[in-house]
């Protein structure tokens, strides 16, 4: 089987999976240092900690397994012996997802609804012509009788649920038996209820959508989770990248200006004043702007649909970080600046150190706390500002699904009566949910990293 | 007689852990009751307990405080909140963050008159602040904290506890954040006041001069619990327990000096500054300069401890600085060992480094939280070219890290887990790795606590006699001197103000300040 | 800090200003005139794939788009530098000189008539949401350390984390669709306009409380550590009279001159808000200028918007010396 498929990677697949290596790296640097270790396992153990991180940890495994693309190859028809691959990219997330793909309605239709939102012109059994409201396609489409519609939805809930927490109560009792470390002070209940209920939930979800739409579907018909759960990507790599293109770009400015301080210190201050003073939006919006006349101008680099839609997706990432870095910045130079009159950096001088070593040794390591938090909070940041860019007009390509989109193109439609509610919602929560976990795991890390920003830390 | 305040097994825990333990003590009317304890003790704690103060992490779990006949744990938080400032009155250590910047010094003052008096006259105000000694009080009542010197500020807290006649005044150590000049004329304040008021105080201290000056009756504590208490008389003549005698004599004893050394100049200053400019108007034009060191001459011999001594803002460390080519001079010579320094560059001094160490105040932050003991100290071997074979090299720092006293499995540990006087002790073996020839210490002992001080002043002693090392030792702690240094200059304003042999400078001072600074040292009388 | 003192620092905080401008007008020719050509400015604007080169050369003369970038080799004396995009389209910016929009209208006009209703709406947005979130805050500092604290901050948390986005959609469909209190969208100028702003302000209020109150809240329990609240707590002053007298007053410096540098910028009005409520000020003239890819008018307000921050952090400057006796008087 697999040699009918041919791995198709985009530019931003590449980029993540940088980035897990990247994340990989980090965590072992942070085991090697017991002060590090000590401040993590503290995030860790306070429970919001532990289990902010298994949800954006879930988003990240969802956004992962998008971004392992791949074409599969068509039945050799001219007989030429050449290899011919479908133009159709897709991710191991949509051979996951496979039931709620293809099967499309006309239009919209609500959450597990077996009837169409909208009424049609139909031939009855009769031969006379009514407006009705027609059955789906797909939701429901197993029912014979429709009066067991609700009974039907309880029952297959109740039983693909029992049916997955048998397993996972089995685990959690074999873990807690034989493998739970008592000296380890993670809190073991809250792990076991998170994953427990990101097992359940997934399972629910995914079972249901065999036979309804669980969220419902959009204008043209398409399934609202499916493109919800697609939507994760967008946005996950939309608050990573940006994230990391910010992040050279201040510490590297940042520092410098806080460590030589003179004229260094004087553009760099200059550069950042200059980049804030312009309305962010506005420069975000003229650079997508610009970034769209460079596509339509050269229409020859970009072959597939979904190649221009990454290149703007990458582009827009780029922008937003290099509009965004002053804040970082900011903090790391008045961080050095602090920093740099140590008597450990006064003493590394002393030593004749060299100011590479000193910057990497003594300055970097030291910061890595406020680089952290500034991380994960201009994460979640980013994951909001796509919705706002979208809204604009400037976010990403209208072809790549994200939640942005998605409420754009069901706000229109919040006038309607009865109102389509669902999209919004579907792209609310599941933004919300991440969001989140971001801001209470970067305020947990605050916590752990810098007790004096928490106020409750202990005074003596 | 009846005690005034009496404490009674009073327990604080934080956590689960016992950090006062059961301690019990009596302050009776009109005398000073001196807390004595080092960091840790749990001194502060039961100051605080006593007026209800304690950080809501730190719980009372035991005990009673009775002021009178008033069992304070059992007052309401509003009943409590009429004997504070009334009653009982406080006076803390930080007198620069201790007053709200936001107020005038008048508005402070009047704040506590029309609290527990109902009203805030002026002229009321006005006739406190002269009571403790601030000059021309008429228009400084009006002044906001910032405007004042560290000294003023705390005699403006002092005039705050004392404006609504309180029965007990408790002085957190009052005097640690200032100079020593300022100390003795805020001791001479307080004693002063004492006795026009009939006050009694409860002192929390860690000083013992300050003890022998003030104290009628001495409490020592350690880990939470009081170990002896006696009067002071009694106290300094028979101290009880092994723990008292080791305090007492970690101050030097006068009498011993150091003899002077064959003289032949290792670092010599010859009119050296250090201006800073100040920069004012449109253009930042450079209007004028700090001059915070302003042309001082000196010279330190192989194998001899010079003490540069100055109180703050003297200018003492800024001129280390300078040596150590961290601070740029703006005029006068710098010579080691015949060759003059002064105007070489960042490269050219490089190979210098190797020769002229540094030892710095804070253990805390003088290491860098995030390397191992070993590569801390390999740091400045690796840099300074002290190229050897790894196995020739992992010997010599273990041979470093037991000369100072610790061991060679302390080596791949990390700073945060050693007490203030291992760290001090890991500095000095950093220093000493690259062999220097010239160690500035800059105040490395102020620190620390005075029990581990003397081990440490005792093991950079050891060192200059094994290795023939000169110090330029900057203190502002004059009661080390002594037995520590061959020589002392006394710095003031940027200037050296006198130099000369310890003895002679210690025992015929001829400069007016220099004079002025011996007497304002507390002394411990001497029965031994 | 003497009137001489303050004189000179204003003066050169002002100077310090023109690098700064100068800076995000090059930063805005760069990015409109050379990365992205008037060529392909007057073919998108025209819209058609098959457009002539007749009518893109018109497009570019009506506009005066067609002149050379930066130096004029045709012209004669001043003209060679005068003659040109730059000078006539980026360095007038400097007399505020915003020109015609690239659909031909006065940029200036526009503007004058268009700040209004975004004051209207920016103005009593700040200042109520400023009050709110102090007020909020004070009152969880109060109950500090409690189970209160934290679920409030908890609270604050997930308001933080919604996008603005929605508290306007639920605040359009909850208050003007569903309940009919206030109509859902457009502006009266007049008396009647209130009617049309409340919505608008109470969104834009909310949508700030959860970020702002846990800001404060963080600034009020700094100051609540500090020594000198134990002092006053020394002197038998009861914990609410603390909080009162001696917190907020000290906190209450780090709030004001940290916000004072978006009261300029309050004129610019906001792009979301104002366009979801269909309210004609800047903000939606800036968004609509985004969608028809105006860039004349984007230039104008890129400019605008650096000189209001510019003055923002000027009077940030002067309201530390006004406020913080510490500045005021050393």
């Amino acid at each position: 089987m697999f040699n009918d498929i041919r791995l198709a990677f985009l530019w931003s697949d590449y980029l993540i999976f940088a980035l897990v290596l990247a994340l990989v790296a980090f965590v072992v640097s942070v085991v090697r240092n017991p002060l590090a270790r000590a401040r993590w396992s503290q995030v860790f153990r306070s429970r919001i900690g532990a289990s902010s991180f298994l949800i954006i940890g879930f988003y990240v495994v969802i956004a992962l397994l998008d971004s392992l693309h791949f074409q599969t190859r068509l039945e050799d028809t001219t007989g030429s012996g050449a290899e011919h691959y479908s133009p159709e990219v897709r991710s191991v997330l949509d051979v996951a997802l496979a039931p709620m793909q293809g099967n499309d309605e006309r239009t919209y239709s609500a959450p597990f609804a077996i009837y169409s939102f909208a009424k049609e012109t139909e031939e009855m059994a009769d031969g006379t012509i009514a407006r009705v409201y027609p059955r789906l396609k797909h939701g429901g489409a197993h029912l014979e009788n429709t009066s067991e519609h609700t009974a039907d939805i309880v029952v297959k809930s109740l039983s693909v649920i029992g049916w997955w927490l048998i397993p996972c109560l089995v685990l959690i009792s074999l873990h807690h038996v034989f493998v739970r470390n008592a000296a380890s002070r993670l809190p073991w209940p809250v792990i076991y209820v998170t994953l427990t209920t990101i097992v359940l939930v997934c399972a629910w979800a995914l079972e249901m959508s065999r036979y309804y739409h669980v969220l419902g579907t959009d204008k043209v018909g398409q399934d609202v989770l499916y493109q919800s759960l697609k939507a994760v990507r967008t946005g996950v790599l939309i608050g990573t990248l940006a994230t990391l293109v910010t992040l050279p770009l201040a510490v590297l400015l940042g520092i410098s200006a806080g460590y030589f301080r003179g004229w260094v210190d004087d553009v760099v201050q200059y550069i950042y004043t200059t980049l804030n003073s312009i309305p962010g939006i506005l420069l975000i919006a003229a650079s997508v702007l610009l970034i769209d006349v460079y596509i339509e101008t050269h229409p020859e680099q970009f072959k597939l649909l979904s190649d221009r839609a990454d290149f703007k997706f990458i582009a827009l990432c780029f922008i937003l970080g290099m509009t965004s870095w002053t804040g970082l910045c900011r903090l790391l130079r008045a961080e050095t600046l602090k920093l740099s009159q140590l008597e450990y950096v006064q003493a590394a001088h002393a030593f004749g150190v060299s100011h590479w070593r000193v910057l990497m040794r003594h300055i970097l390591p030291n910061t890595t706390h406020i680089i952290l938090i500034a991380l994960v909070l201009d994460f979640s940041g980013f994951v909001l500002a796509e919705a706002v860019l979208s809204y604009i007009g400037v976010g990403v390509d209208p072809s790549m699904k994200s939640w942005g989109n998605m409420i754009n193109e069901a706000r229109a439609e919040l006038a309607r009566d009865p109102v389509v509610w669902w999209s919004v919602t579907a792209a609310f929560i599941l933004m919300f949910v991440l969001v989140l976990a971001a801001n209470l795991f970067s305020d947990r890390v605050r916590d752990a990293f810098d007790p004096r920003m928490s106020g409750s830390g202990e005074q003596k | 007689m009846k005690p005034l305040l009496s404490v009674t097994d009073l327990r604080i825990e934080a956590a689960g852990t016992r950090l006062v333990d059961g301690i019990s003590f009596d302050l009776f009317p009109g005398e000073v009751f001196a807390l004595v304890g080092e960091s840790g003790s749990g001194k502060s704690l039961t100051s605080l307990a006593v007026m209800r103060l304690l950080a809501d992490a730190l719980q009372i779990t035991g005990g009673d405080v009775r002021l009178g006949s008033d069992s304070l744990f059992a007052l309401t938080e509003t009943q409590m909140n009429g004997i504070r400032g009334r009653r009982i009155a406080m006076v803390f250590q930080e007198p620069q963050s201790s007053l709200n910047p936001v107020h005038t010094i008048g508005q402070q003052i009047g704040e506590v008159l029309k609290l527990h008096r109902g009203q805030a006259k002026r002229q009321d105000i006005v006739q406190l602040l002269s009571e403790v000694g601030i000059p021309d009080p008429g228009d400084r009542v009006d002044w906001y904290p910032h405007q004042l010197s560290g000294g003023q500020k705390q005699r403006v807290m002092i005039a705050m506890a004392l404006a609504c006649e309180p029965d007990v005044l408790i002085a957190d150590e009052p005097t640690t954040a200032l100079d020593v000049t300022i100390q003795k004329q805020i001791l001479d304040l307080m004693n002063t006041l004492r006795k026009s008021r009939d006050l009694a105080i409860l002192l929390i201290t860690h000083d013992m001069g300050v003890v022998a000056e003030m104290a009628d009756r001495v409490a020592v504590m350690r880990h939470g619990r009081i170990l002896e208490q006696a009067s002071c008389e009694d106290f300094f003549r028979q101290p009880s327990h092994e723990y008292s005698l080791q305090l007492i004599h970690s101050l030097p004893q006068p009498g011993e000096y150091l003899q002077e050394s064959g003289h032949d100049p290792l670092l010599e200053l010859k009119d050296v500054r250090v201006w800073f400019a100040q920069r004012k108007g449109i253009l930042q034009r450079i209007a004028g300069y700090t001059k915070a060191v302003d042309g001082i001459t000196l010279s330190i011999g192989r194998g001899e401890t010079l003490a540069l001594v100055g109180e703050s803002g003297s200018g003492k460390s800024t001129a280390g600085r300078a040596i150590l080519r961290l601070e740029d001079i703006a005029g006068g010579e710098i010579w080691f060992a015949g060759n003059r320094i002064d105007h070489l560059s960042q490269g050219a001094f490089h190979p210098l480094r190797k020769r002229i160490q540094v030892i710095f105040q804070d253990p805390f932050s003088s290491m860098n939280p995030r390397m191992t003991v070993r590569e801390i100290i390999e740091e400045g071997m690796e840099s300074l070219g002290i190229r050897s074979a790894a196995q020739e090299r992992e010997q010599k720092i273990r041979r470093l890290i037991e000369r100072v006293g610790l061991e060679a499995g302390h080596l791949d540990r990390f700073p945060h887990e050693f007490s203030g006087g291992q760290r001090q002790r890991i500095a000095i073996a950093r220093a000493i790795a690259v062999e220097p020839e010239l160690i500035i210490c800059d105040e490395p002992t102020s620190a620390l606590d005075v029990s581990i001080r003397g081990q440490v002043l005792e093991l950079l002693q050891e060192l200059q006699n094994e290795m023939g090392l000169s110090y330029l030792f900057i203190t502002h702690d004059l009661s080390i001197i002594p037995h520590l240094a061959h020589r002392v200059a006394v710095m003031r304003q940027g200037v050296i103000v006198e130099q000369g042999d310890t003895r002679s400078l210690m025992t015929a001072p001829q400069h007016e300040y220099t004079q002025h600074l011996l007497a304002a040292v507390p002394v411990i009388p001497q029965h031994a | 800090m003497g009137a001489t003192d303050m004189l000179a620092y204003i003066i050169r905080r002002l100077l310090y200003a023109v690098p700064i401008l100068i800076g995000v007008n090059l930063l805005t020719f760069a990015l409109f005139f050379v990365v992205n050509t008037p060529d392909q400015m007057a073919r998108v604007q025209l819209g058609d794939k098959h457009v002539t080169e007749e009518a893109v050369t018109e497009w570019k003369v009506q506009r005066g788009y067609d002149k050379p970038l930066v130096l004029n080799s045709e012209a004669s004396g001043l003209d060679v530098v005068t003659d040109t995009i730059f000078y006539e389209k980026s360095l007038r910016l400097f007399a505020f000189d915003f020109g015609k929009s690239d659909a031909g209208r006065s940029i200036a006009a526009d503007i004058e008539q268009r700040m209004w209703p975004s004051l209207a709406v920016a103005l009593p947005t700040f200042i109520i949401g400023i009050s709110v979130n102090i007020a909020f805050a004070l009152f969880i500092v109060m109950f500090r350390a409690s189970i209160f604290d934290t679920s409030a901050m908890i609270l604050c948390v997930a308001l933080m984390s919604i996008s603005g986005v929605f508290y306007v959609i639920a605040g359009q469909f909850f208050f003007a669709r569903e309940w009919n209190l206030v109509p859902i969208s457009g502006y009266l100028p007049g008396a009647d306009a209130w009617r049309f702003l409340v919505l608008p302000v109470v969104i834009g209020v909310i949508s700030g409380i959860g970020g702002g109150t846990r800001l404060y809240r963080t600034l009020f329990l700094e100051e609540a550590s500090k020594d000198y609240a134990r002092t006053a707590r020394a002197k038998g002053v009861s914990e609410l009279t603390v909080l009162f007298r001696h917190i907020m007053p000290n906190g209450l410096i780090p709030i004001l001159t940290s916000v004072v540098v978006v009261i300029p910028s309050l004129f610019m009005g906001s792009l979301l808000i104002e366009s979801f409520f269909g309210i004609p000020g800047l903000g939606s003239y800036t968004l609509d200028a985004i969608q028809a890819q105006d860039f004349a008018i984007v230039r104008s307000m890129v400019f605008l918007g650096s000189v209001l921050y510019i003055l923002g952090l000027l009077l940030t400057d002067i309201s530390y010396t006004l406020v913080d006796p510490r500045v005021r008087l050393s």
